[in-house]
């Protein structure tokens, strides 16, 4: 379980739509969402039709949480209408890319709103069966959505028929066994396949050829929530939550050096300083901001100046970064940025899937460079070799890990370049040079 | 000998997928959280049941971080350091770990009571720095709640 208080500490900011049931009493259950407008989205999207379901995905400007930002709608318009093969959901819920923790609170406190989303989307595209892949370390969560995939099976809202409309649905969840690259889409696949987390080629793409070879809409979590709201409530109101082409909201996991950290759900396009200063409580201590991680270890870092910009997928894209997957962190004044590199590194190295040259030799020689180079024996030429490295694994790999790996290395030894050339000149870390000067002087 | 409840819900998973193999991760991660590993026997068991070659069953389980076939500590302590973890101290609570337990990364207690990994993010970034102790999860560490956990833990192992 994860301590409520701990991660929802809530501020005056938030627009709650996908959060809105979390603090209701006993808010997992079954009772509590029909009393709170739940599978009354199902209900209005039986009468809708799917082609209107689609349409009003579309047009609600939804696009994905699991990181690329692809409009969600137009992903589900993919899938082949007229095919004999069965169809397929997989919901992706591996939750991997560090610093997020969004898709956690989603299924912890209210399982039904994405077991409702799940439905709306396997009835949009005509599938009959969908799975839940979760990540491996999620046990606790994978009992709450068999107990609520359970109470939806005995009140009729999945299985054969459903309420009465004709259309049947079966769904499960299917657990991983730790590796990040599952959450890679044509990875999680052929996982969900029995076989290794291997991605494919793409194209075909999932939505025609998927599990099985079967056309497969892959979602996030997050994504498939705000399915049964844009069905309620309408495109329109969807998309006037947030920025142009960034329709709703989304939960922003503020984690690192911040004083209130936590997931809250904010408008899409919610000041990224704001965010720090006022939903967030600013930087403990008192301490000045140095960088700022947009969403998850994934995307270029960007430095104290770069924060006045709206926290849309946009937005983001136009100063260099990417909003990604919504883990937002914070890192002070204090903190050696070579370090930081070392450590995103380091889990890129341990999870590339080894498939492609440029990224699993890459990757490990990177780690080996700012190994030596934050340990003290680094050479004037490293900083620029790194630079070399990454660009030769950026848009030269098989699935985007490689690049994953490359942005944010190349993000930081281009904006803080002087800190390696310290390490350089100094044979070692200033900042720990600094810390062990401050504890001798205790 | 796999455990009747262990066989049943082997059948419950398998008939989820068109392709048996496709129960292969979730089998043989719920035969390891019996067993405590995985053992040869759990192997030709699911191969069996799932219709392939055991050899296909063991590069699976190569491939998946979680997946062990040695026994390991009843116990398994593993620390997040990545880099929310790392901004708030996760490194210091991995040594911490390790000091206290006196074993490093993937390694066991003599007693069998304690394992110790360091692991990638956990999902847990906004209570850093975070552990999770088997399933269970554990956040916003110190070095002294991680002293009361660790002898919380040795009270449970003695009842
Ligand atoms: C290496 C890698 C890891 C990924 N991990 C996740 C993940 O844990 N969860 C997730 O939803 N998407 C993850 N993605 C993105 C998925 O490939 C895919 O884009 C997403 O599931 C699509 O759903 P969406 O359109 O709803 O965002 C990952 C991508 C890559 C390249
Ligand atoms: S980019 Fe890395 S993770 Fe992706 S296929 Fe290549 S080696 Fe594997
Ligand atoms: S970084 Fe440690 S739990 Fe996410």
């Amino acid at each position: 379980m994860s301590d409520y208080q701990s991660y929802m500490k809530g501020s005056p900011f938030e627009v709650k739509v996908i959060s809105a049931r979390f603090s209701l009493p006993d808010s997992t259950s079954i009772d509590t969402f029909l009393a709170h407008e739940g599978y009354q989205a199902l209900a209005k999207a039986f009468q809708m039709g799917p082609e209107a379901v689609i349409n009003e995905m579309k047009n609600s400007q939804l696009r994905g949480r699991g990181g690329a930002g692809f409009n969600t709608g137009l992903k589900w318009s993919f899938v082949p209408k007229q095919t004999d093969k069965p169809k397929y959901v997989v919901c992706n819920a591996d939750e991997s890319e560090p610093a997020t923790c969004k898709d956690r609170p989603l299924m912890e406190y209210d399982p039904h709103q994405l077991i409702e989303g799940i439905i709306i989307a396997g009835y949009a595209i005509g599938a009959h069966q969908g799975y839940i892949y979760i990540r491996g370390e999620y046990r606790y969560l994978m009992e709450v959505l068999d107990r609520a995939i359970a109470e939806a099976y005995a009140r009729g809202y999945l299985g054969k028929d459903i309420q009465g409309s004709g259309f049947d649905f079966e769904l499960c969840t299917h657990t991983g066994a730790g590796a990040y690259e599952c959450g890679e889409e044509t990875a999680l696949l052929n996982s969900l396949e029995g076989l290794r987390g291997y991605p494919r080629v793409k194209p075909p793409f999932p939505a025609v050829v998927g599990v099985y070879g079967c056309p497969t809409i892959v979602n996030n979590v997050e994504t498939l929530c705000n399915a049964p709201h844009i069905v309620l409530k309408g495109a329109e109101w969807f998309a006037g939550l947030g920025t142009p082409k960034n329709g709703g909201t989304r939960l922003f996991c503020l984690s690192g050096h911040i004083n209130r950290p936590g997931v809250y759900e904010l408008p899409m396009g919610f000041p990224l300083r704001k965010m720090i200063e006022e939903v967030g409580g600013g930087i403990p201590r008192g301490k000045k901001l140095k960088s700022v991680i947009p969403g998850g270890s994934s995307c270029p870092l960007l430095t104290a100046d770069e924060i006045d910009v709206p926290m849309d997928f946009d937005s983001l894209a136009k100063i260099g970064s990417m909003l990604g997957s919504g883990g937002v962190v914070m890192i002070d004044e204090d903190t050696c940025m070579v370090k930081v590199a070392q450590r995103i590194m380091k889990f890129y190295a341990h999870e590339s899937c080894g498939w492609c040259i440029p990224c699993r030799e890459g990757t490990a020689w990177l780690k080996r460079l700012l190994d030596r180079l934050h340990g003290g024996a680094g050479v004037t030429g490293d900083p620029d070799t790194a630079l070399d490295v990454s660009y030769n694994i950026l848009g030269k790999t098989l699935c985007p890990l490689g690049d994953a790996a490359a942005m944010p290395t190349i993000s930081i030894v281009k904006k803080f370049r002087s800190e390696f050339d310290e390490h350089v000149r100094l044979g070692g870390c200033p900042y720990e040079r600094k810390s062990a000067a401050v504890q001798a002087a205790r | 000998m796999l455990s009747d409840t262990l066989i049943s819900k082997f059948d419950d998973v398998i008939a989820r997928y068109p392709l048996k193999r496709s129960a292969i991760v979730p089998l043989l991660l719920f035969a390891q959280d019996e067993i405590g590993h995985i053992s040869d026997e759990a192997i030709e068991e699911i191969a069996r049941r799932v219709e392939v070659l055991p050899i296909e069953v063991i590069e699976d389980i190569g491939y998946y971080s979680m997946l062990h076939r040695q026994p390991i500590g009843k116990f398994n302590l593993q620390v997040c350091t990545n880099v929310s973890c790392q901004l708030l101290g996760g490194e210091e609570i991995l040594e911490h770990c390790s000091k206290r337990l006196g074993i490093g990364h993937k390694q066991t207690t003599a007693d069998g009571l304690f394992s110790l990994e360091e692991v990638e993010c956990l999902g847990a970034c906004c209570g850093a720095p975070a552990m999770q102790v088997n399933y269970d999860f554990y956040e916003n560490l110190t070095p002294e709640r991680v002293d009361r956990l660790i002898e919380d833990l040795k009270a449970r192992a003695e009842k």
